[in-house]
């Protein structure tokens, strides 16, 4: 992963430059503290293989980038070493099904 | 020579020698698969259409799998009552020069002599193809599929980049190269129309997607699982970018529907989303019907990436499965052809997994099992959908 940045940990790959997101390369757990793009952040959660974080503060109604594209939409303000996924992110074309409650697609389909 | 291949009557060269079971309605599921169960490790494999409704696509699906390169032989097994055309299949295939034969349960008796007289010609038939002449076949000959299931956010990072770099190098060899899932390439429609062959295919590409946006949105549903977001996946889009590493660099020469063969070599999109209004239920329902939508378009065995660890294999063309979780591989090396996953440990590149997948290509398509093939995987699933004919700018311009 060449692209990433020397001043970010070995565990962490930023996909293109511009991205607002960090995908941890191994499991990584909460508490860590990490050098991404040369700031120093503390995860707030345990963040597994491949799952993403925040290193930059992302606002609500902001746009998530990776591999230098928009992979959604912030639904709440997002700070450095917070965990991005379901809970904070949404998708700008069709929402994601999960078995989490508030998820059930059936509800809004009939 | 590159390849040794078996050919068929009507010159097509197929890397696998099979002999077909076919059932043509749900009802004569259970007699085909007793027939085919004793002789599925000797090359006898499963498939068949479900329904009792006639559907064009349907049709065309099963006379294209019955006349695929790596079927040398076919048993087609009805009830009697059904509305699908066996008449008109077994002629299609007797055309090919396929050797055919049509049980009808209602005709010999019931079960028990449908099978018993399934399984007399299968087993000679098993032993004719053991005649099949040999010939020598080039890679711009193969077609190759690709496809990713059970993804997770490393299928992105490894395991379809790599395939990628895998169709690249077939694509240079002027092979034919098929990826599909256009309900996975939602947001990437733009920047695919890029890399179209001329504007006109572009466009078209921008269109398929968008058909496919709105299918899936008529349904509420995205293609993206509760598993994918276990994953790590968070939404279709992020889901989409990773599925697109699937297509590689190459130029988009054109596209494709089920059961269209592409004429000459390159990079196609298979749209496997039924045009007209949404009707018949969600265009992918699993990973085997669009392997058996590739097939329909030619191609001689599959690329299957996965990062949560999918299992399955397919009728007719083997499945190379590469994984791109590491610790998925551990869990489940004997299902996987190749540890992609070792990319994010530091112990590989893209281009030595993606050289890696181009040399296994090779060797199973000169007959190495893979790993799905080992251990009896013969998925196989078609349901019902509705098809336009593809518009002139679909089609690679002639050169």
């Amino acid at each position: 992963m060449s692209k990433t940045p020397e001043t970010t940990d070995p565990r962490v790959m930023i996909l293109a430059p511009g991205d607002n997101v960090a995908v941890a390369r191994t499991d990584i757990r909460q508490g860590t503290a990490l050098k991404v793009m040369g700031t120093d952040i503390t995860l707030k959660a345990t963040v597994l293989t491949g799952h993403k974080f925040a290193f930059t503060p992302v606002r609500k109604g902001e746009k998530l980038v990776k591999y230098g594209a928009p992979i959604g939409v912030a639904t709440q303000d997002i700070a450095p070493g917070d965990y991005m996924h379901i809970h904070n992110v949404a998708s700008d074309y069709i929402p994601t099904y999960t078995f989490d409650a508030g998820h059930e697609f059936f509800k809004e389909a009939h | 020579m590159v390849i040794n291949a078996y050919l068929r009557a009507d010159g097509r060269k197929g890397i696998r020698n099979t002999v077909v079971v076919a059932y043509l309605v749900e009802c004569a599921h259970h007699v085909s698969r007793e027939i085919t169960y004793p002789y599925r490790e000797q090359g006898a494999h499963l498939i068949g259409f479900p329904g009792c409704f006639p559907n064009p696509y349907s049709y065309k699906m099963m006379e294209r799998l019955c006349t695929h390169p790596n079927v040398g032989g076919v048993l087609l097994v009805s009830l009697g009552c059904e509305s699908f055309n066996k008449g008109k299949l077994l002629e299609a295939v007797r055309k090919s020069g396929r050797p055919a034969k049509l049980v009808v349960i209602q005709e010999s008796g019931g079960t028990r002599t449908s099978i018993d007289e399934g399984r007399a010609w299968v087993e000679q038939t098993l032993r004719q193809l053991e005649h099949t002449p040999r010939t020598p076949m080039g890679i711009d000959e193969l077609i190759v599929g690709t496809i990713c299931g059970g993804s997770d956010a490393t299928s992105g990072l490894t395991a379809n980049p790599a395939m990628g770099r895998a169709f690249d190098f077939l694509v240079e060899q002027n092979a034919t190269c098929i990826f599909e899932e256009t309900g996975e390439l939602i947001g990437m429609e733009h920047w695919m129309a890029k890399r179209a062959e001329n504007p006109a295919l572009g466009e078209e590409i921008v269109r398929t997607v968008a058909k496919a946006a709105k299918y899936y949105a008529a349904y509420g549903h995205a293609s993206i699982g509760p598993g994918n977001a276990d994953g790590g996946l968070t939404t279709i889009e992020e889901k989409s970018l990773g599925a697109y590493a699937k297509s590689g660099q190459s130029t988009i020469a054109g596209i494709v529907k089920p059961g269209d063969v592409p004429i000459k070599g390159g990079l196609y999109l298979l749209d496997v989303v039924p045009d007209g209004e949404p009707r018949f239920g969600f265009p992918n329902i699993s990973d085997n019907a669009e392997i058996a939508e590739l097939m329909a378009c030619g191609s001689h065995l599959s690329l299957f990436s996965t990062g949560r660890g999918s299992v399955v294999g397919s009728a007719i063309a083997p499945v190379i499965k590469v994984c791109a979780n590491p610790d998925t591989y551990k869990r489940m090396s004997d299902d996987m052809d190749v540890d992609a996953g070792r990319i994010l440990e530091g112990k590989g590149t893209l281009d030595e997994v993606g050289r890696e997948i181009y040399d296994l290509i090779l060797r199973v398509a000169n007959g190495e099992q893979t790993r799905s093939e080992a251990l009896g995987h013969q998925e196989f699933i078609l349901t019902y959908k509705t098809f336009e004919p593809l518009g002139p700018a679909c089609f690679p311009s002639a050169a």
